[in-house]
């Protein structure tokens, strides 16, 4: 029997560690979708670079989006600093042990990454500052006309989505003690999520207003060009199958993954165990496997791979489903992980 | 240049809270909160039971996780006495340290930034012990440079049984309890 007794008290630290509420799991769930959206515009914009056909491929039409949820993701990180006055530090050092000095400056290079792509498509998803600034237009051309140019952005899209991605679950994976995070699994695991996310999120950005004209006013041209990325032009089935197929690949390799992960932890300390315990059987373990595995991975799979086989029709269920198992992803990992410690070995 | 550590007698300790009321005090520690606090660990099966009681902290870890992970250097392992601290002003508040520390040794301060024990490092430059250890009414603490073999705190690290708190994590903890 070991009984222990303590009298600290401290708010956000006792009986469990809770300091890190719902802006976490919502940024790292935003930045994971933004990450996966920068490398599939960044694999189309390599596409377009070559000749190949793939303007309409929805994801080169979606960092305006993208931008938008960047900063719905920044506010929450924000909202979540206590210190919020004092924010301006993390851009006056370079801590090169701290994963989180890492993604701070990381995000400062997605940021112009994301506004030069959102120019290819500007002009014409948002006409009334397309024909109040020409240089947009000039600017766009100046981009997509020139292969070059088109290349470097992919390959800039590309490379700091990927950073981005893997930069969400190291921020965790680094930390000792909290035994539930400490797996190098965890980064391309929120890479794999957040790309299928992305993928989720440009289908049923795409399917929400397919093949209709952007209007042509202020408010109307700037709502509309968030969730139209596909302006004029009419959702080819292709791409739409393109996106389909990525998914189902993306999601496979995730629950691959989590297998993996659960393998590690499985086979390490009694802390390790311990920690799993919490998605097995514990506190968080309802929803991990009612939400992240079965709705958000196991049922999108199965529709959307009867979906490719014509069985059933396209719908926007299953993206709807991976959006939310994305998400419930994070706020299972981010919970649970704080709630898992180091166990003493002499308290074994 | 000093390292500072720190020695408790566990066979000495009586769990008066002392050290704990004189920490706030010394400190202005906010009410609700605690730099310091005791723990009470009971073993065994009645009527073979034993216990340790532990005045805990900060244990100013020779490889500090929290000082590693703190985006903005205001973790910081400061230069005299080798200690962790925290710059208040350099602090955003993001709390990865408090999630980084096995020993849950941080907390939140109501200003925003993060806190914990700093060894009173504003005593020890004047000289003085830390207000824990000067209040103990058992005397079961004892502070000094491990890095001098002299010292009260070596001596006694060489004469007696001890032991750290999960020294498996790697951390290097410099706060020792004798049993």
């Amino acid at each position: 029997m070991l009984e222990i007794v303590t009298t600290r008290h401290n708010p956000l630290v006792d009986p469990v560690l809770s300091v890190w509420s719902w802006e976490i799991p919502v940024y790292l769930f935003f930045g994971g979708m933004i990450a996966g959206m920068m490398v599939l515009a960044g694999l189309n914009m390599l596409k377009l670079a070559r000749g190949e056909r793939a303007e309409g491929f929805y994801s080169v039409q979606t960092p305006i989006l993208g931008f938008v949820l960047m900063n719905l993701g920044m506010g929450a990180l924000f909202l979540d600093l206590a210190h919020k006055l004092y924010v301006y530090n993390v851009y006056l050092a370079f801590e090169p042990t701290s994963p989180m000095s890492w993604g701070s400056w990381i995000l400062l290079l997605v940021y112009p990454v994301i506004l030069v792509s959102a120019l290819i498509r500007l002009p014409q998803a948002w006409p009334w500052l397309g024909e109040r600034l020409p240089v947009l237009e000039r600017l766009s051309q100046a981009i997509v006309g020139r292969p070059g140019n088109l290349r470097a952005l992919g390959v800039a899209n590309v490379v700091v989505g990927i950073g981005l991605g893997i930069y969400t679950g190291i921020l965790l994976s680094t930390m000792v003690a909290r035994p539930l995070w400490n797996s190098a699994i965890l980064g391309p695991l929120f890479l794999v999520s957040g790309l299928s996310a992305a993928a989720a999120m440009v289908h049923l950005m795409a399917s929400l207003v397919p093949g209709h004209p952007a209007p042509r006013s202020f408010l109307g041209g700037a709502l509309a060009m968030l969730v139209q990325p596909l302006g004029e032009r009419a959702p080819e089935p292709r791409t739409a199958d393109g996106l389909v197929k990525a998914d189902l690949v993306f999601l496979a390799v995730e629950l691959v993954l989590i297998g993996l992960l659960f393998i590690g932890l499985a086979s390490s300390s009694a802390s390790h165990v311990a920690s799993l315990e919490l998605l097995l059987t514990g506190k968080y373990a309802t929803l991990f496997w009612s939400v992240v595995i079965l709705a958000g991975i196991v049922v999108p799979l199965l529709l959307q791979w009867l979906e490719l086989g014509h069985r059933i029709p396209h719908t926007i269920l299953p993206a709807l489903l991976v959006l939310a198992g994305g998400f419930a992803l994070r706020w299972v990992m981010v919970g649970a992980g704080q709630a898992s410690h180091l166990v003493a070995a002499t308290g074994l | 240049m000093p390292r500072f550590g720190m020695v408790i007698d566990t066979l000495k300790c009586v769990g008066c809270m002392d050290c704990v009321v004189a920490c706030q005090t010394e400190n202005d520690v906010p009410h609700g909160y605690c730099r310091d606090w005791i723990v009470t660990e009971t073993r065994g099966e009645f009527p073979n039971l034993s216990m340790e009681i532990r005045s805990e902290r900060c244990n100013h870890c020779d490889n500090p996780p929290c000082v590693t992970c703190c985006p903005t250097g205001a973790s910081h392992v400061e230069p005299f006495g080798k200690t962790v601290q925290v710059t208040a002003s350099k602090c955003i508040g993001c709390k990865a340290c408090l999630s980084a520390c096995p020993y849950g040794a941080r907390f939140v301060h109501p200003d925003g930034y993060a806190d914990k024990c700093t060894f009173c490092l504003h005593r020890v430059k004047d000289g003085l012990d830390p207000a824990c250890v000067s209040v103990c009414p058992t005397h079961c603490m004892t502070f000094g440079d491990l890095d001098d073999p002299k010292s009260a705190v070596n001596q006694l690290l060489h004469s007696r049984k001890h032991h750290s708190l999960l020294p498996e994590a790697g951390t290097k903890p410099r706060v020792f309890y004798l049993t």
